[in-house]
């Protein structure tokens, strides 16, 4: 049957399933948003490109489905390379459709025309420019099976004007299959049972999990290797709600902002299995002192994550799932494990935790940010939210006194680090998740990244929550030039800022502001359970710092702690252990 | 830190080429020569690069390459039997002097007069990287006016 390009392409998304599309118009699109004009795909409408990647980025990652967005040729493509590059780092997997001017006007340096596929060539895992109409439907299908198969990532078509307005042949085609690429699912059975022997050998394991465990959804086999062998978890940013954030074997987020105990026991243990994590330099710190007296057991999906960093005593390539069931099964067969060096170490563990645990000191009078973000988590605890967060402290922040229970409730910006992905991905996971509450957790920098989405909020009355901790600083940035350049606050200082209540509300959206500790439990009631939109501006303590601290290429010994929570010291400085 | 010679089969596609070369700058890894043209299926390419580094970098790179979509097959063949080739295209100053000198180094290493001009002549060998570098070296002292090298080809023994 002949059809018009643009019909070929919505129809073939429609066929993979996409319900939901974020996106912005544009010349060389416009065959296409005329198809969709009546069709069933709901397209949200967002007001600004980046934002839009972000948002099928947080539809993906709340949902485990395909997030699609689309924007025009020129700077519509160039505005989308930020998400893109966004979903590449976190391993999210995103369909990006760019329009590109008419394929003889290619390389002419016709009117918005920008060459999206060479520039988005590092940022993708793979990207097309179609150039017949023919090709459509092939094309299509192999992007979405490209995102999200073995490590999922984005893919980015790019469709000139003429191709989605030529009538061609639609044939559909059944399944796809590329004879280069066989993402490798299985583990090698010699190497599962050479980590099956090492666990059930170790006196010290400790299981260090990232995102690899949400993207494969294997926090139920996780949970099962912990508790069976008694083994204590620690999670990445990334890997949050992987494991249950309230589990007794749960030792908090590891790494630079990570808990005193979850560092000192990949520092102290003899058996690390990294699950579907990539030894990144937020995790590590410096790397001879990562885990030096371990036997390294990477299980991951991409051979290049694994080696890259740290050197693994037995790499496993495999999705993590597949692989975390052929182990289990393993171990039924190996020497049952010494349960009491199992004991003792979760014991020892249990001593650094109690040492060291996770505090702030609370203030009747002014508002710290933690004492928000345990506000939060006290009074939503029971619906599961959806959380997003922004970048820097109010991510840190987030990372350390949220507890998730659940995979995908989690949606942060973790390879990439991009301030203004919260917001647009909380748009993105609420239109996934309709029934969740779904809060991004902002800090006042970063929200004025992508504030512009609260038209998008107010248009599509889509119910997300903004709390923002303001604090009228680039906090993170002010912490490291607190910390490492003698207080000299350049360029960090941002108290020239709008208020954030009346902006929420010139959007139509409601807005509150809270100064006072006693009012952040009845304006969070009110505004987290109205079924609308809403911002609170939280005017946080404005110095208060996320603590601990590994500085940046330094070892746990290293690590600037939080005072101790009993003796009260007005002073909020760091003491450092040696 | 030593030479390596990979060779990749890759599907030929719009782009491919970029997205592997691309990936060499973008993590910093170096390209000493790359070749790369259609096999006797004209859907897939070879290329043969040839590259610097450490173990290390030089598994990342083998395990890169593999990870991008189009590439069908990778092959170190520095851990392997294999032949190499490089096509040499050089311009030497030669007079009534020197021209028979000329001439003979060529017979010696193969290379054929592919033009002879008034005070220069064109050769072109082929050879290992080893028999390039002696060929060149011999003609080194007549005056090099212009050296073109195709970069290396390589192909497993007994067909891998």
């Amino acid at each position: 049957m002949e059809k018009f390009g643009a019909e070929i392409l919505v129809d073939t998304l429609i066929e993979e399933g996409v319900e939901v599309m974020f996106g912005y118009p544009g010349g060389v699109l416009l065959y296409i948003f005329d198809v969709l004009y009546d069709s069933p795909i709901n397209f949200i409408l967002v007001r600004h490109e980046q934002a839009a990647a972000h948002a099928a980025e947080g539809y993906a990652r709340a949902s485990g489905k395909v997030g699609v967005c689309m924007a025009t040729s020129g700077p519509g493509a160039t505005n989308l390379t930020t998400g893109i590059a966004n979903a590449y780092m976190d391993s999210s997997p995103i369909v990006a459709i760019t329009g590109q001017v008419t394929t003889q006007l290619i390389g002419q340096d016709a009117f918005q025309e920008a060459d999206a596929v060479g520039i988005t060539r590092s940022i993708t895992k793979y990207n097309y420019l179609l150039k017949d109409a023919r090709d459509i439907h092939r094309t299509i299908k192999e992007a979405f099976y490209i995102a999200r198969t073995g490590r999922p990532g984005p893919v980015l078509v790019d469709v000139p004007k003429d191709v989605s307005s030529t009538r061609a042949e639609f044939e559909k085609i059944e399944k796809v299959g590329l004879r280069s690429y066989n993402p490798v699912l299985k583990g090698n059975p010699k190497q599962v049972r050479r980590a099956a022997e090492s666990i059930s050998r170790a006196r010290r394991p400790v299981i260090y999990g990232g995102g690899g465990i949400i993207i494969s959804g294997a926090a139920e086999e996780v949970r099962r290797l912990a508790e069976s062998q008694q083994i204590p978890v620690t999670l990445t940013l990334m890997g949050l709600g992987g494991f249950p954030g309230t589990h007794p074997y749960f030792m908090g987020m590891l790494g630079m902002h990570g808990t005193w105990s979850a560092n000192r026991a990949v520092r102290d243990c003899d058996c690390l299995i990294a699950i579907g994590a990539r030894f990144d330099d937020r995790v590590t710190g410096k790397v001879d002192e990562f885990a030096p007296h371990a036997e390294i057991i990477h299980i991951d999906i991409d051979p290049s994550s694994i080696a890259k960093n740290v050197p693994a005593h037995i790499p496993i390539v495999g999705d993590v799932k597949t692989v975390l069931h052929q182990l289990l099964k393993e171990l039924q067969t190996t020497a049952p494990f010494d349960s009491t060096h199992r004991e003792k170490w979760l014991e020892e563990i249990g001593g650094w935790e109690e040492e060291h645990p996770l505090h702030y000191h609370s203030s009747k009078n002014s508002l710290k940010p933690q004492f928000v973000i345990e506000k939060i988590y006290e009074l939503t605890r029971r619906e599961k939210p959806v959380i997003t967060t922004e970048v820097g402290q109010n991510q840190m922040w987030t990372a350390q006194f949220f507890k998730f229970d659940e995979p995908r409730t989690f949606i942060s910006s973790g390879g990439l680090g991009t301030m203004g992905f919260g917001f647009p991905a909380a748009i993105g996971a609420k239109l996934a998740k309709p029934e969740r509450l779904v809060i991004d957790i902002a800090g006042d920098g970063s929200f004025q990244m992508n504030i512009q989405e609260l038209a998008t909020v107010a248009q599509y009355k889509i119910p997300v929550k903004v709390v923002i901790l303001n604090n009228q600083y680039l906090g993170m940035v002010r912490q490291w030039q607190e910390h490492f350049y003698n207080k000299r606050y350049s360029h960090t200082c941002i108290s020239c800022q709008p208020d954030f209540k009346k902006v929420a509300e010139a959007y139509g959206v409601k807005g509150y502001r809270v100064e006072q500790p006693a009012d952040v439990g009845p304006v969070l009631k009110e505004a987290l359970f109205s079924d609308e939109p809403a911002v609170i501006d939280f005017r946080v303590e404005r110095e208060e710092n996320v603590l601990p601290i590994i500085p940046p290429g330094k070892s746990v010994y290293d690590t600037i702690l939080a005072p101790p929570p009993k003796r009260r010291q007005p002073s909020r400085k760091g003491r450092r252990m040696k | 830190m030593s030479k390596h010679t990979l060779s990749v089969l890759v599907e030929n596609r719009f782009g491919a080429l970029s997205r592997i070369s691309g990936l060499f700058s973008a993590r910093g890894y170096n390209i000493e020569s790359l070749s790369v043209a259609p096999t006797q299926d004209p859907t897939v390419s070879r290329m043969t690069i040839v590259t610097m580094g450490d173990d290390r970098v030089v598994e990342q790179i083998m395990k890169q390459l593999n990870k991008q979509v189009d590439v069908i097959k990778v092959w170190n063949l520095s851990q392997h039997d294999a032949i190499e080739r490089e096509l040499v295209l050089v311009r030497v100053a030669a007079n009534e002097k020197s021209q028979d000198q000329v001439i003979r180094i060529s017979q010696n290493f193969g290379a054929k007069v592919v033009d002879a001009g008034s005070g220069s002549m064109s050769l072109a060998m082929m050879g290992d990287e080893q028999e390039v570098e002696n060929f060149l070296n011999l003609l080194k002292p007549f005056g090099v006016k212009e050296l073109i090298r195709s970069g290396l080809v390589a192909m497993l023994k007994n067909g891998g």
